[in-house]
């Protein structure tokens, strides 16, 4: 594909990818993007500046800026580029974990995107696996990372230190084998067929509510002022 | 359409030897013909199998043709529990529920490969077989069925209603789970249906 506009082969009358309007310059795509180096978000190199040493590390892989912090400082950087006025990272794409092979480390990944800057950073965060798994939570700053984490911790068991509430959201609260995304884990779980399914039958299918959710006492307890009174008046709502 | 024959209407015949008289072998033959070509359906879809039963229940292959255009969403006026994909065990708890919400007369069709043996997921999150939660009639093999295989084998599961007979206790036995662990056939026989199969057989437990 050498990017002239219509081209040989296919004939006149053929549209290609890229050559929708006779004459158009072909628009701009990744091919070419080397796997490793290139030019870098600058936002790497502005947060290296202003958190040193707990910025360990950057990395350009097929034209993405990987940020490799220190695990203890990953809220605040992820809280500097969010509230900093020339980053404003305000979507949270994703958070996973990617575990290595071998006892490599297990990374804590978070997906940053900035819609006003039109970037995209990958934040890393490396744990060892040796020691327990813990990472400070990013709630604070994005309330949609409460399910990424819950699920993060679900598969890698990975806890997120200030999540409100860290409980399993794909398996069942009563699951008992482990955390199934990490290495050491058979594929086919640790119990045999007859003991999961036992497992599984015997389990509540409503029991991944929270007592949280399920405490009406407690809920009341949350309400506006005025809307207890009203309640407590016996004021019915709806007809 | 490459059909086996239909079953022939008088599968259910008076058999003189037989303790039963003439007046009750009649009445089975005319409720078992009421009940083969008006089953309700409970559409268990969790997967593309349910799209292969969309197709089957749409207008070019016509599920109301055998009588099932009603399907039934309520567990508790169907007849037959079509199962159209995997089965997770967080699931399982509800197909068994849904099972037990069922009035007798009820049969259950296992529809696909996941459904009957697990299929290509076999890992620590899809029960291997939803025979090992609920008894199954008719096993539709495929991955997806097409439609016309899915009819094949609702067309053998009418032939088994058609020869039903009352007097056969053990036909309308409800299935009873052990209490303790709501299990309805053995451990061991659990274990031998979903042993080694796939392609993951070096994968090893790391507890009993």
């Amino acid at each position: 594909m050498s990017g002239a506009p219509g081209g040989d082969a296919g004939g006149a009358g053929l549209l290609r990818a890229g050559h929708a309007v006779p004459g158009a310059p072909a628009p701009a795509s990744r091919r070419g993007v080397p796997n490793r180096g290139g030019a870098a978000n600058p936002s790497a190199a502005a947060a290296a500046a202003k958190f040193g040493a707990a910025v360990r590390r950057t990395e350009v892989v097929c034209g993405d800026t990987n940020l490799h912090v220190a695990p203890a400082s990953a809220l605040d950087v992820i809280r500097w580029l969010h509230d900093d006025p020339s980053q404003q990272y305000e979507y949270l794409v994703d958070v996973t974990a990617v575990e290595q092979r071998d006892g490599g480390p297990l990374e804590v990944v978070w997906h940053l995107r900035s819609i006003a800057c039109r970037r995209f950073l990958r934040v890393k965060a490396e744990l060892d696996t040796s020691k327990p798994l813990v990472v400070p939570s990013v709630w604070p700053v994005y309330k949609g990372a409460d399910w990424l984490e819950r699920e993060c911790y679900d598969m890698f068991g990975i806890r997120f230190e200030g999540h409100p509430d860290l409980r399993r959201i794909l398996m069942w609260e009563q699951y008992r084998e482990g955390f199934p995304l990490r290495k050491d884990f058979p594929l086919r779980g640790r119990f045999s067929r007859a003991e999961q399914l036992k497992q599984a039958l015997t389990g509540n299918p409503e029991a991944h509510y929270s007592m949280e959710e399920l405490t009406i006492a407690d809920a009341f307890d949350d309400l506006p002022v005025e809307m207890k009174v009203r309640l407590g008046h016996g004021e019915q709502v709806g007809e | 359409m490459g059909l086996s024959p239909r079953p022939e209407p008088a599968a259910v015949s008076w058999q003189p030897q037989s303790q039963e008289g003439w007046l009750t072998t009649r009445l089975d033959f005319l409720v078992n013909w009421g009940r083969s070509n008006s089953l309700w359906p409970m559409p268990f879809g969790t997967a593309c199998c349910a799209i292969e039963f969309m197709a089957t229940a749409a207008s070019k292959f016509d599920l109301a043709r055998f009588g099932m255009e009603r399907m039934s969403f309520s567990p508790r006026q169907a007849d037959l529990l079509i199962c159209a994909g995997r089965v997770p065990f967080k699931l399982a708890p509800v197909i068994r529920r849904i099972w037990q919400q069922m009035p007798q007369p009820k049969w259950a069709i296992s529809m696909g490969a996941c459904a009957s043996s697990g299929g290509m997921f076999d890992n620590y999150a899809v029960v291997q077989g939803i025979d090992t939660i609920i008894p199954v009639d008719v096993y539709v093999p495929g991955c997806p069925p097409r439609p016309e295989g899915l009819i094949y084998g609702i067309m053998m599961l009418q032939r088994k209603i058609r020869t039903e007979r009352m007097s056969d206790p053990s036909i309308r036995r409800e299935m009873e789970p052990d209490p303790t662990s709501q299990l309805y056939i053995p451990p061991s026989a659990i274990d031998e249906l979903s042993e080694p199969f796939g392609n993951s057989v070096h994968q090893t437990r790391s507890a009993p």
